[in-house]
Parts: structure tokens; C-alpha cells; sequence
């Protein structure tokens, strides 16, 4: 995890803010390696980044390996999830995660006939896609932000952002998806209508089209690149806030007994898995005992607080109530933006059928 | 925060997952949740018929009962006149019969009564000659006396 000093900190976060990049560097790239040769590339390579440097200078011809692999693995296990219920389903009295199921379907059912008026079998599986697809990208955000890409760190997989839709690529390419159905359907729907609509809206004047056609466009345009920016802004800078809440367990090491307790005090910048493992073991004790009726909330919640104090200071303590706290917030950002990205996605869906 | 090609992986995945949502997850669930919904409305609507028929059954048993009660009652009156009547012809058939068989009773006394009269009158004009004979010791003109003995035993 990250260290003290600011400089330290500021890698630690811009470590987390990169992809793990697989693409092609260029001829002439200078590489710089770990042991710190420089060997320089003579032709194009397709390889995995090692750094934000190298993946920035693949440009366009790169993919990120971690963003797309965590988008499919969650997208299939909506499906997944949903087949079996889609299995399970009958005329009968429904249980379980049918229920839930059914539950969700009937929402998205809901908005769908709210929203949409023209008469299309593809938009309510697009909505039911896109809400639950993006509210299980979002919810990654919900883990330790050091958790996995810790964990894979000692696998050998040294980048690694788990959360897709802090990407602006994922998000776009969703809205851009949603764009290319929208310019089908104002084809295929409004016909000659749609350049009508483009070229005399807002003033129905000839002499106007050029202003027409320019305003016009980039009212279109900006919807896509609205709703895709929209959904990659709110959960990057939510993202964003978990990364700096957790510098603050970095800035324990040089904060002394009374700010770093334990860790700090007996083994400086140096992390003490045994120390840490200790005092988890003790957080879900007390949590265990609580469940149990063993112990009263109150006195757990102080418990709790005390050993997280002991273990690792104020900056502990208070991190573990900023991340909890931020966290609880975010429950309701990562629903409420996968709610409207399906619902403006089905809204500009439904301006695409209307014909003037 | 560079724009690549895993734009265009994400569109593609994304159109596959809209389509496989589409082939096998929405129209199953939405169809099964239609036809449950509409077998929830048949069996609501069933009830309330069955709702219905019970209290127009109930009603009309009500009725039928009414009438029952009432048709009894007219049942057990007549039956009951009848019964009155029946015993009123009864009595006054007794009546008459006795008052016939009285009356038959009488007849035949009056003709025994006659009969014994008429044998009486038959005996007494005999005895009556015998006693006279007795009496007068002396032949009497038999057709001579006939008239007044007759007239004698007519008397009596």
C-alpha cells in the first residue's frame, strides 16, 4: 500500500487509476525495464503495458485487459443469473431469487412502458441488460479498492482496476451502442423525417438549415457522449474518493503511536500482516459475538472502534468510518446511475420511434 | 484514461449480452409472468362467480323453503278439513244407517206384530166357536153366528 511521503502517495494513486494494457507499442519505443536497461524496439510489438507511460504511448491500437475481462465475467453472470431463473420460471407460485428476478423484471417493465410509446421488442431487454449490467459493474466499487488488485499483485498481475465503469471506454462504448440504435431506428422509423428534423428544427426556414443542421447535430451527438461521460464521471470520482480515504491508512507510518498506533509504532512503514490479521480476526470476533446476542451493540461499535485504534491509530479509525461512510452514500450513487443510464437510454430510444 | 479499442470490445459485448437477453431471458419471464398474472385474474374472477352462485343458491333455497313451509300449511288445512269432512260423513252415514236399520227393525216388529194379530184372530174365532159350542151344548147354526164371531175377533 501506499507510503508516507506525498510522492509515494501520489504513485499509490496513480497506480490505481491504471488499466492493465495490452496492445501494440511502436517501432523506436524506448522500454524501460525493471532492472533499469533501456532497449529500444525495432519493430511494432503487441505486448502487455508495464506502466501508464508505455500504455499511453499504444494510443488507439490497445485494449484493457482488466476492464474488458471484468465487463464480460460480470455481464455473463447477469446472465447466468437470470437464465437460471428463466429456467425456474412457471405459471406457478414463484420463490427465492425468482422472486427477485421477477421483481427487477417487473421494474424494468414498469419504466419501460413509462417511458417508451412506440412499439419495440428489443427496448425492455436493453433496458433490463443495461440497468442490471451497469449496476454489477458499478458495485465492484464497493470492494476494498486494495483488495483484488493486492491480491493479484502477488499473482503477477501488477495493474488492475476492477471497477469497468470507471472506464471511460466501457461507458462510451455502451452509449455508443445506444447511439447507433437510436440513428437505426430515426432511419427506419421516421425515414426522410429524420433529415427533416434535422435540417428545420428549430426554424422551419430554408435559409436556416445550415444553423438548423449544426444545432441539431450536436444536440444529437451530446446525448451519447452525455450519457456515457455522465455514468464514467460519477462512478470515477466516487472511485476516486475511496482511493484517497485509503492514502489516509498510508499516512499512518510517520504519524506516531497516538496516529498510527500498533503498526506504526513497532513496525513503521513496514506492514505487519500478522499484526493486521490480528486485529481482523478481533473486528469479526466481536462482530460474531454481537450476532450471537453475546454482546450489546453499543459496546460492540466502541470495541470495534478501540481496536481499530490500537492496531492502527486515528488515521485507522478514521478511515474505516470515512470508507464505511462513503461507502453506504455510493449504495445509492451506483443504483441511481445505472437507473439513468436505462432510463435516458429508453427516453432517447422513444424520441428515435416518435414521428413527427 | 485513454480512448482504445476496448471501446469497440465493449460494444460488441455489450450488443451480445442485449441479444442473449433478449433470445433467453425477457421474453421467458415476461410470457410466464403474463400467464400467471392472467390465471390470477381467472381465479379472481372465478371467485367472485362462485361468489355470486353461492348467494343466489343460497337465496333461492331460502325461497324454496318459504314456499315448502307454505305449501305444507296448505297441505296439512286440507288435510285437516278433509279429515273433518270425513268424519262428518262418517257420522252422518252412522246416523242414517241406524236410523235405517231402526226403522227396518220396526218393520219387521209391526209385521210379526200383524202376523200374531192376524193368527190370533184366526185362533180366536176358532176358540171362540169351541168355547160357544161348549157353552150352549146345542148346534148353533155355524153360518148363523160366523158374522157376529168374525165381527168379535175383528175387534180385538
Amino acid at each position: 500500500m501506499a507510503g508516507s511521503n506525498p510522492a509515494t502517495t501520489t504513485e499509490y494513486i496513480q497506480h490505481h487509476l491504471t488499466n492493465l494494457v495490452y496492445g501494440k507499442l511502436p517501432a523506436g519505443f524506448e522500454r524501460h525495464q525493471a532492472d533499469g536497461a533501456v532497449e529500444v524496439l525495432a519493430e511494432d510489438t503487441w505486448t502487455m503495458a508495464h506502466g501508464g507511460v508505455e500504455a499511453a504511448a499504444m494510443g488507439f491500437w490497445a485494449i484493457h485487459v482488466d476492464s474488458m475481462l471484468w465487463s464480460i465475467g460480470l455481464g455473463a453472470l447477469f446472465c447466468w443469473m437470470f437464465v437460471r431463473a428463466a429456467k425456474k420460471v412457471s405459471t406457478d407460485v414463484p420463490s427465492g431469487w425468482l422472486n427477485f428476478v421477477e421483481m427487477v423484471v417487473e421494474f424494468i417493465d414498469g419504466s419501460v412502458k413509462d417511458a417508451f410509446h412506440g412499439r419495440n421488442k428489443m427496448v425492455a431487454p436493453l433496458a433490463l441488460t443495461i440497468f442490471v449490467w451497469i449496476f454489477l459493474m458499478n458495485l465492484m466499487d464497493l470492494l476494498p479498492v486494495d483488495l483484488i488488485p493486492t491480491l493479484l499483485s502477488y499473482a503477477g498481475v501488477h495493474y488492475q482496476k476492477i471497477v469497468p465503469s470507471t472506464d471511460p471506454n466501457i461507458t462510451l462504448g455502451m452509449a455508443l451502442g445506444v447511439f447507433i440504435l437510436m440513428l437505426f431506428y430515426s432511419i427506419k422509423i421516421k425515414g426522410t423525417g429524420f433529415v427533416k428534423e434535422l435540417t428545420m428544427h428549430p426554424f422551419n426556414h430554408w435559409g436556416f438549415i445550415p444553423i438548423n443542421l449544426f444545432m441539431e447535430t450536436v444536440g444529437l451527438l451530446a446525448k451519447p457522449f452525455s450519457l456515457g461521460l455522465r455514468l464514467f464521471g460519477n462512478m470515477y470520482a466516487g472511485e476516486m474518493i475511496f482511493i484517497l480515504i485509503a492514502t489516509m491508512f498510508g499516512a499512518m507510518a510517520s504519524a506516531g503511536a497516538l496516529g498510527g498506533g500498533l503498526q506504526a509504532a513497532l513496525f513503521g512503514a513496514h506492514e505487519s500482516f500478522v499484526l493486521w490479521g490480528v486485529g481482523f480476526a478481533a473486528v469479526v470476533a466481536l462482530c460474531w459475538l454481537n450476532l450471537k446476542g453475546k454482546i450489546a451493540t453499543g459496546r460492540m461499535i466502541l470495541l470495534v472502534a478501540a481496536v481499530m485504534v490500537v492496531v492502527g491509530g486515528i488515521f485507522n479509525l478514521a478511515g474505516g468510518v470515512m470508507q464505511w461512510g462513503w461507502a453506504v452514500f455510493h449504495i445509492l450513487v451506483i443504483t441511481l446511475q445505472a437507473f439513468i443510464f436505462m432510463v435516458l437510454t429508453v427516453v432517447y430510444l422513444s424520441m428515435a420511434h416518435e414521428d413527427h | 484514461m485513454n480512448i482504445n479499442l476496448t471501446l469497440f470490445g465493449q460494444m460488441l459485448t455489450f450488443a451480445f449480452f442485449v441479444w442473449f437477453c433478449m433470445k433467453f431471458v425477457w421474453p421467458v419471464i415476461i410470457t410466464a409472468m403474463e400467464e400467471r398474472q392472467q390465471k390470477i385474474a381467472d381465479g379472481l374472477d372465478a371467485a367472485d362467480r362462485a361468489m355470486r352462485d353461492l348467494e343466489l343458491a343460497q337465496d333461492k333455497a331460502t325461497d324454496q323453503l318459504k314456499e315448502a313451509k307454505q305449501d305444507a300449511a296448505v297441505i296439512v288445512d286440507q288435510a285437516n278439513k278433509r279429515a273433518n269432512q270425513i268424519v262428518d260423513e262418517a257420522k252422518q252415514q252412522a246416523i242414517s244407517e241406524g236410523d235405517r236399520l231402526k226403522a227396518a227393525a220396526q218393520a219387521e216388529v209391526e209385521q210379526e206384530v200383524n202376523r200374531a194379530k192376524e193368527e190370533l184372530r184366526a185362533k180366536v174365532a176358532g176358540l171362540a166357536l169351541a168355547g160357544a159350542e161348549k157353552v150352549l151344548e146345542a148346534a148353533i147354526d155355524e153360518k148363523a153366528n160366523r158374522d157376529l164371531v168374525d165381527k168379535l175377533a175383528a175387534q180385538l
